[in-house]
C-alpha cells in the first residue's frame, strides 16, 4: 500500500453513502449493474493513476 | 504429376519450370531455402538476396493468392519496404483514412479522427488488398533478379520431408515431374498458420484457441460512399458480435463480419446471404457488387521456441492472432527483418550462431506483444462473462458522451512495431534526459532530413551494417570494429529540427549505435570509442 488513501476521507460519509443508494433507487438489477459499471469506470478516470487502482482493487478483494 | 492448387490465384507470377537441381546426381545444396512464398517469405528472401546471400523460395503455388485478407498494412512494414525499395508503390496504391465511426448496436458511440504525428515518409498504415502488396514485392524482386539479385523462386515446389543433421537440412521436394531432394545449411519456413514444416518437425503451437469465424466481403460501389473506418459492436442485425468496414483501393470495401464458430459456411457464404447482411449494414439503398467472399477461423497462439536447429519459423507458421489490430503480415514482416540481419552475419562469420537465438527472443517478445494486444481486443468485443459484459456496455454508453471512456474502447490496437525493452543485444542508455520513444531497443522513429527522410539515410548504403548517427555532437568519418564497418551519420538539429524532440530530448547532443533493422542498440551523450566498440559488440551477439 501506498499511494491510495485508505485513511477516513470523505467528511460527509451519511450524505454520500445515501446518494449512492439513492442513485439505485427503482433501477431492475440490469440497470444498477449498469449504472454501478459506468460509476466506476468514472471513478478510476477520475483516478487515473494505475497503481492507485491496483492498490483499490486488492482492498475490493479483502 | 499433378498438383492441386489448395486456394485460387489472383497473379501466376513464377509458373514451375525444371530445375537442373531435379536432375542433379547428388542432392544441391542451398546457404538459405525460403519455404513459402507469401509477403512474408518473399520479403525475407529479397532481404537477404540484397545483402548479398544467395536465397531459394520455394512455394506450392505458381504465384499469389486470391483474397483481400491481410487489407491493413502499419507505418513500420512499409518502411521495411521502403528499405528494400518496394514501398512506394504500396504506400501510392493503398487507401490513408484518419476518420473512424464507432457504433453499438444501432448507435454511433462516437467517431474520431486520428491525427497522425507530422515529420514521417509514410502514414500510420495504409488499406490494400494483399495481393496487391504481395505483387508490388515481387515485381521489385523480379526487376533486380533480371540484374542479378541472387534470389531464385520455384513454383509448384512443395516440401514434403525434411529431415536435419548438425549443419543443416535436406528436404524432399515434390513437383509436377515429381519429387527431388535438396540440402540447405538454414531453412526459414513462412509457410503459413498450417504450416506444413511445423507438423513434420513434431513443434508445437500452443496459446489460446479462440474459437469464432469471420464472414469476409469485399463489395464495390462506385457510390460516394466515405473513406472512413465504420466498426460496430452488436450490430443491429443481431448475428455476430461486430462488424468492420473498411475502405480500399479500386472503390472496393471490405466488410468483416464476426459471425460465432458454430455456422452453416456453405449457406452464410451464398450471395443472397452475403447480399442480405451487406445491405443490413450499409443500407439497403446502396448499390454495389460482391467482388470476393470467404470465411475465415483464428486463433491466438505461438510457437515456444521460433527456430528448431537449423529450421527457423517466420510469420503466421510461428504466430497467430486475431485480425483485431492487424498484427498478422505487419509482425510478419518484422520477424524477417529482424532475421535477415541476424542470419546474414552468421553466414558471413562475422557474428555467432548464438546471435540467431535472439531472433527467438526478441520476436517471441514481440508476439506475447501482439498476442496480448489481440487478446485485449477479442475480449472486448467477445466479452466472456456476464460481468465483462456489463463493463463493456458501460465503456460504450460512457463513450457516447464523454470522451474520457473512449480510451477503454478496444475494437484492435494498431500494430506498432516492438521496442525490445529486455533484449540482451541492448547496449548503454547513456543519454539523459533521452527521450524513451528512442531507448535502446526501440525501432528508429523517421524524421525529415533535408529532402528525404531519417529512414531513408540510415537503409540508404546497402553495405552498412550498423549506423552511428552523431546529433549536434562530433563523430568520426568512419568506424570500423568486431570486423564490423559501420556507416557515419552527422546530423544536427539547426537543420532537421524534428529530430530533437524524437532523438535528443533535454539532451544537447547524442550518439546513436543503431542496428541494421533501425532498432536503436545503445546511445550516448559524447562519442565514446570504448563504448561504442563495446555496445557493438553485444549487439551482434559477442557477449551472449
Amino acid at each position: 500500500m501506498g499511494k491510495l488513501i485508505i485513511a477516513q476521507n470523505v467528511a460527509a460519509a451519511d450524505d454520500v453513502y445515501a446518494q449512492l443508494i439513492d442513485a439505485h433507487e427503482g433501477k431492475t438489477k440490469a440497470d444498477s449493474d449498469a449504472f454501478n459499471a459506468r460509476l466506476i469506470l468514472t471513478l478510476i478516470n477520475h483516478i487515473g493513476d494505475a497503481e492507485v487502482i491496483t492498490e483499490a482493487l486488492a482492498v475490493a478483494e479483502g | 504429376m499433378t498438383m492441386q492448387d489448395r486456394y485460387p490465384l489472383a497473379y501466376r507470377l513464377y509458373p514451375y519450370a525444371k530445375s537442373p537441381d531435379q536432375d542433379a546426381a547428388s542432392p544441391v545444396r542451398h546457404p538459405v531455402v525460403v519455404v513459402g512464398g507469401g509477403p512474408i517469405g518473399m520479403a525475407f528472401a529479397l532481404d537477404l538476396a540484397l545483402k548479398g546471400t544467395r536465397v531459394l523460395v520455394l512455394d506450392d503455388h505458381e504465384g499469389i493468392g486470391m483474397g483481400s485478407r491481410a487489407i491493413c498494412f502499419a507505418k513500420r512494414p512499409l518502411e521495411i519496404l521502403d528499405r528494400l525499395g518496394c514501398g512506394d508503390p504500396v504506400a501510392e496504391k493503398g487507401v490513408v483514412w484518419n476518420l473512424g465511426k464507432v457504433f453499438h448496436g444501432e448507435k454511433q458511440v462516437y467517431e474520431f479522427n486520428l491525427l497522425p504525428e507530422k515529420g514521417h515518409k509514410y502514414p500510420a498504415f495504409v488499406n490494400l488488398q494483399q495481393p496487391y502488396f504481395e505483387k508490388f514485392i515481387l515485381e521489385h524482386v523480379q526487376a533486380l533478379q533480371a540484374q542479378g539479385l541472387p534470389l531464385e523462386i520455384r513454383g509448384k515446389n512443395r516440401v514434403d520431408a525434411i529431415e536435419q543433421d548438425a549443419d543443416g537440412a535436406t528436404l524432399t521436394v515434390m513437383t509436377p515431374d515429381g519429387p527431388y531432394t535438396l540440402k540447405a545449411d538454414w531453412v526459414v519456413a513462412c509457410d503459413g498458420a498450417s504450416s506444413p514444416l511445423r507438423d513434420m518437425l513434431g513443434l508445437g503451437f500452443e496459446g489460446e484457441v479462440f474459437k469464432d469465424s469471420f464472414l469476409i466481403a469485399d463489395v464495390r460501389m462506385t457510390a460516394n460512399f466515405p473513406t472512413e473506418r465504420w466498426f460496430w459492436f452488436d450490430p443491429p442485425s443481431g448475428a455476430g458480435a461486430s462488424q468492420l468496414l473498411h475502405k480500399q483501393p479500386d472503390d472496393v470495401w471490405r466488410i468483416d463480419f464476426q459471425i460465432g464458430w458454430d455456422v452453416d459456411r456453405k449457406e452464410e457464404l451464398k450471395d443472397e446471404n452475403v447480399r442480405r447482411r451487406v445491405s443490413q449494414m450499409i443500407g439497403e439503398e446502396v448499390e454495389f457488387d460482391l467482388v470476393w467472399t470467404s470465411i475465415y477461423t483464428f486463433q491466438c497462439r505461438r510457437m515456444t521456441q521460433f527456430h528448431k536447429g537449423r529450421v527457423i519459423f517466420a510469420g503466421d507458421a510461428a504466430h497467430q492472432v486475431s485480425p483485431f489490430g492487424a498484427r498478422g503480415a505487419n509482425s510478419g514482416l518484422q520477424d524477417s527483418e529482424n532475421l535477415a540481419w541476424k542470419l546474414q552475419m552468421v553466414l558471413e562469420g562475422t557474428a555467432p550462431e548464438a546471435l540467431l537465438e535472439t531472433y527467438d527472443d526478441e520476436r517471441i517478445y514481440g508476439a506475447k506483444e501482439n498476442i496480448l494486444n489481440s487478446t485485449r481486443a477479442t475480449d472486448f468485443i467477445t466479452p466472456k462473462s456476464e460481468i465483462s459484459q456489463i463493463f463493456r456496455n458501460a465503456v460504450l454508453d460512457l463513450a457516447e458522451t464523454h470522451a474520457f471512456a473512449r480510451p477503454f474502447v478496444n475494437s484492435g490496437r494498431l500494430s506498432v512495431p516492438c521496442t525490445y525493452d529486455e533484449s540482451r543485444l541492448n547496449g548503454a542508455d547513456d543519454l539523459v534526459g533521452g527521450p524513451a520513444r528512442t531507448r535502446p531497443g526501440s525501432p528508429c522513429p523517421d524524421a525529415p532530413l533535408g529532402d528525404g527522410y531519417l529512414l531513408n539515410a540510415l537503409g540508404a548504403v546497402k553495405d552498412a551494417r550498423f549506423q552511428i548517427v552523431g546529433i549536434d555532437t562530433d563523430v568520426p568519418d568512419g568506424f570500423t570494429a568486431h570486423g564490423v564497418s559501420c556507416n557515419v551519420l552527422p546530423l544536427n538539429t539547426a537543420d532537421n529540427p524534428m529530430l530533437r524532440d524524437r532523438y535528443l530530448g533535454a539532451a544537447k547532443g547524442a550518439v546513436y549505435l543503431i542496428r541494421p533493422d533501425q532498432h536503436v542498440a545503445a546511445r550516448w551523450a559524447t562519442w565514446d570509442e570504448t563504448a561504442v566498440t563495446k555496445a557493438l559488440g553485444r549487439a551482434i551477439g559477442k557477449e551472449l
